[in-house]
């Protein structure tokens, strides 16, 4: 850890230790259950038929073919899909995306499922999901962001303003000294969490059994039962572990209905589980964008006004507009600023969110035009930086609830050996001859918090049980969360354990939005806070209780007993046993402090740096070093915190150099739908990735002072990675990925070759 | 579809087993054996979380036709502790923050042993090519070669 970041929690309690992981041994041992490892009895297979054609209408199966395949059960097609008690194109709730399930015959992308057979093994239902060959009657399809008209909708990401606006941008823009005008391109991307999405579905009578992973099983839990016209409480959804979700899982998918349906048509337990090449179709992806930055600079290096505009695709059917503009009211300091979106409706399935969704490309573009800016006026790009640290809020004037930015610029700064960087590109080289460059971003991610609940049961042998459908998606929630809750209940570790990961649990809000720490785990805190007030009540109530007639106020609960400040203490066992009871329960409630969230910004900040070699002959480019300092409020475990942190960092790196879902103008479908060709960093893509954490503290934004650490790491990394390519080679590529090709032609001198 | 005899030997249990022809050993280990440590990742060879090793080598099972592995000795994660002791392997990608979603853990720790199998004392750079053919997709990457190699350095501090 760099200097200035001591630990934030008080020796001794939970939070702030670096504890292993609860699951470690789940996990190590191949023990930890994910959905596709259920095997309950009389289990069948199902299997999707995606549509091979992206616009049109299915015109007929071979249903013959199909059943005649020896172990095939049944095929599910919109004639005989079990009946749905809302229409799944409804809009029931302010945030529920449309869903394929089998409505009618129309076609309106590429791997949406047509059909679903079932069989008594994988093998015979694939074989089956062949043999019934679907005909189609084809339209043209359009999947190019740049050849359809654009719109501008009525809100982006999940119900934000399309368009922000403090200043006049035009005005500052017209007198400004110095102008740079941008524009970026950013390719669609697919989650691919390692674990694709899989159900498996148990009907008993007019209950529901789903395994099924999930980073929301409250929401899951809602809107199968709305589908399925069942009470909320006779649909159980299981997600004890997700093999990763980011995004891909905040959402119930077609494909995880289905299954259930086909249980439903069946009468027998089903599994349906998406091949890889269907995790590109009807689960979402992160959208491509066209984005346009415009800054005026004064002479001074003061940005006067900052524009960033962003064109962004969706499906023709639904709507959700990546917010890729949005995060730049809130980065830089400008005498005028705006943020504005426009969208494209192309025959694609709907994007969904992915980690960052619209702070990851945005940051990218955004990070991109500040170095172009600092580079236009002859200034070091960290320097430019700093000189244009916004101290409030520049789209609202708020002031932040707390900003460690600038000792996160020193912390980073310090470690990476930013000092003596030359201004100009293409000044360094290695030993190899390669030449390399030194990059920067900000990275910073908004501070959120949603609804929770918790309870929490003391037992009398002082040990506790605290419940709450939480969600360990690899984060590690289910260790931190413990961790919260015991200091919430005054006990060891070792007496706190935790139940997650059911939607028959108290609604802990999704693992979603960087929130779920601090909103799971501030339901945590007000439920162990009653408990201990309910505990406090006893004791000093009872006479024979050494903290008799002490207020309640001056208690406070520690190593598993309740304690005076001048010394007395009480055990939590022996305040339950002296009360004859044998247990007590409490529960408590988080939400947002509206108040405090009208009135503050709120959100984590970092700096990342970047160094890269780039092959001056063949544009190949390597990172060499990546080192983030983030300030993000209290952290609770900081070994699972650097986790996300340097996940989230090499997630950036692939936005800037690998990750490209393309589609494919002729079919309208994902050509590159594989782990081979979509291109997924692996262990010797990377360089050895380094998160600092900076000490920060926050009292307004939530009562545990925590920020979150999930998708922080992916804003900030990508432009500072393209920001060394452009300081190895001098060339500035502005479609990502980056590609070999862009980049070696463009280098100097190569032209010339070409022409040649 | 004709169905197949086939004996193996899992994590040293004898296995005897009518498969389909064609099936996957991954198929027959979690679907018919009920084994599930090796997860299907991708079914088309590219992530690596499937990885098991047959005869000593490492193989994807994904790609590997269970009726080929007759007679063959087969280990996967779930055979590794012994007696309830976590195999040193697993005990470093606890102690070392190496798995997150736990999705890849098992294949990586599959395509680990089989390096250090035949190369107990390996160089970060050795350890880092024999898992690159692993997906990690919550990119945890570093700690798991960390684990990887403090394995190692525990297995010849326990073989000395």
């Amino acid at each position: 850890m760099a200097e200035g970041t001591a630990p934030i929690s008080p020796e001794g309690a939970a939070i702030g230790r670096p504890i292993a992981r609860d699951d470690g041994v789940a996990k190590v041992t191949g023990r930890a259950r994910y959905a596709a490892d259920c095997r309950p009895p009389g289990l069948l297979h199902a299997v999707i038929a995606p549509s091979r054609i992206a616009r049109g209408r299915v015109t007929a199966f071979d249903l013959d073919a199909a059943m005649a395949e020896p172990g095939v059960v049944a095929v599910m097609t919109p004639a005989n899909r079990p009946p749905l008690a809302e229409d799944p194109d409804a809009k029931t709730a302010p945030i529920v995306f449309r869903l394929d399930l089998l409505q009618d015959d129309r076609i309106r992308y590429a791997g949406q499922p047509v059909a679903v057979v079932i069989g008594e093994t994988l093998e015979a239902a694939e074989e089956g999901a062949f043999r019934l060959a679907p005909a189609y009657a084809a339209e043209p399809a359009l999947v190019d962001i740049d050849a359809a008209e654009p719109f501008v909708p009525e809100t982006v990401g999940l119900g934000a303003p399309v368009e922000r606006r403090r200043g006049d941008v035009e005005a500052a823009l017209a007198t400004a000294a110095h102008r740079v005008q941008r524009r970026y391109e950013t390719a669609a991307q697919v989650h691919n969490p390692l674990e694709p999405h899989a159900v498996v579905a148990v009907w008993e009578g007019d209950r529901l059994w789903v395994d099924t992973p999930s980073q929301n099983v409250a929401r899951a839990q809602r809107r199968i039962a709305g589908l399925l016209g069942l009470p909320p409480d006779h649909v159980h959804i299981r997600s004890p572990f997700v093999g990763g979700g980011f995004g891909a899982k905040a959402f119930p998918a077609g494909p995880q209905v289905l299954g259930i349906l086909a249980a439903r048509l069946v009468g027998r337990p089903v599994k349906l589980v998406l091949s890889r090449a269907q995790m590109f179709g009807a689960v979402g992806h992160r959208a491509p964008t066209r984005q346009t930055l415009r800054l005026g600079l004064a002479d001074d290096g003061t940005i006067a006004a900052l524009a960033h505009h962003a064109r962004v695709a969706s499906s023709r059917f639904d709507d959700f507009f990546e917010p890729a503009a949005a995060l730049s009211g809130g980065v830089y300091a400008a005498g005028a600023v705006e943020t504005t979106h426009e969208a494209v409706r192309l025959d694609i399935a709907t994007p969904v969110v992915m980690r960052g969704p619209g702070e990851a490309t945005g940051s990218l573009a955004l990070e991109c035009a500040i170095d172009e800016a600092a580079a236009e006026l002859g200034l070091d790009p960290l320097a430019f930086r700093r000189l244009n640290h916004a101290d409030t809020e520049p789209i609202s004037g708020r002031p932040f609830s707390s900003k460690a930015l600038r000792a996160c610029y020193d912390a980073g700064a310090a470690r990476f050996g930013w000092a003596g960087r030359p201004l100009a590109p293409r000044s360094l080289s290695d030993s190899d001859g390669r030449l390399v460059g030194l990059g920067i971003g900000t990275a910073v991610f908004p501070s959120m918090m949603f609804q929770a609940e918790a309870r929490a049961l003391l037992r009398a042998d002082g040990a506790a049980i605290v419940e709450l459908g939480a969600h360990e998606i690899g984060q590690g929630a289910a260790t931190a969360l413990r961790q919260i809750a015991a200091d919430a209940l005054g006990l060891p570790l070792s007496a706190v354990t935790l139940r997650t990961g059911a939607s028959d649990l108290p609604d802990a809000g999704g693992a979603a939005g960087s929130s779920h720490t601090a909103t799971a785990g501030s339901a945590i805190h007000a439920a162990g806070t009653a408990l201990v007030a309910r505990l406090a009540a006893l004791a000093t109530a009872d006479p024979a209780s050494p903290l008799h007639g002490a207020g309640n106020a001056v208690l406070f609960a520690a190593d598993g007993a309740l304690h005076a400040g001048d010394g007395r203490r009480d055990p939590h066992a022996a305040v339950l046993a002296r009360a004859g009871l044998g247990a007590i329960e409490a529960r408590g409630a988080a939400a947002p402090d509206r108040a405090a969230r009208a009135s503050h910004a709120m959100a984590a900040h970092g700096a990342v740096f970047a160094e890269v070699a780039v092959d001056p002959d063949l544009g190949a480019i390597r990172v060499t070093r990546l080192v983030g300092a983030f300030a993000a409020g209290r952290i609770v475990n900081p070994r699972l915190a650097r986790s996300q942190l340097v996940g989230g960092m090499i997630w950036g790196l692939s936005l800037a150099l690998h990750e490209a879902a393309q589609f494919d103008p002729a079919t309208g479908a994902i050509a590159n739908a594989d782990l081979g060709a979509y291109r997924i960093p692996v262990h010797a893509d990377l360089p050895f990735v380094e998160a600092l954490l900076v000490a920060e503290e926050d009292t307004l934004v939530n009562p545990l002072g925590v920020k979150g650490v999930g998708e922080i790491g992916i804003t900030g990394t990508a432009g500072a990675v393209a920001n060394a390519v452009w300081h190895a080679t001098g060339v500035r590529i502005r479609r990502f990925p980056i590609r070999i090709e862009d980049l070696a032609l463009a280098m100097p001198g190569r032209e010339k070759e070409d022409d040649a | 579809m004709a169905k197949v005899p086939v004996q193996f030997t899992l994590n040293g249990s004898e296995k005897a087993e009518f498969v389909e022809s064609g099936a996957t050993l991954l198929d027959v280990l979690r679907d018919k054996i009920g084994d599930t440590s090796p997860k299907a990742g991708c079914r088309q060879g590219t992530c690596g979380s499937c990885s098991v090793i047959v005869d000593g080598e490492l193989r994807l099972s994904c790609l590997t036709l269970a009726e080929t592995c007759e007679g063959a000795s087969i280990v996967t994660t779930a055979g590794l502790a012994e007696g309830g002791v976590l195999h040193p392997l697993q005990r470093a990608f606890m102690d070392a923050f190496a798995t997150q979603c736990g999705f890849c853990t098992p294949g990586m720790i599959m395509a680990a042993k089989a390096l250090l199998d035949r190369n107990p004392d390996p160089s970060r750079d050795e350890v880092v090519e024999a898992i690159a053919g692993n997906i990690c997709r919550c990119t945890g990457y570093e700690p798991i070669i960390e684990a990887v190699l403090s394995a190692a350095r525990s297995n010849s501090i326990s073989a000395a």
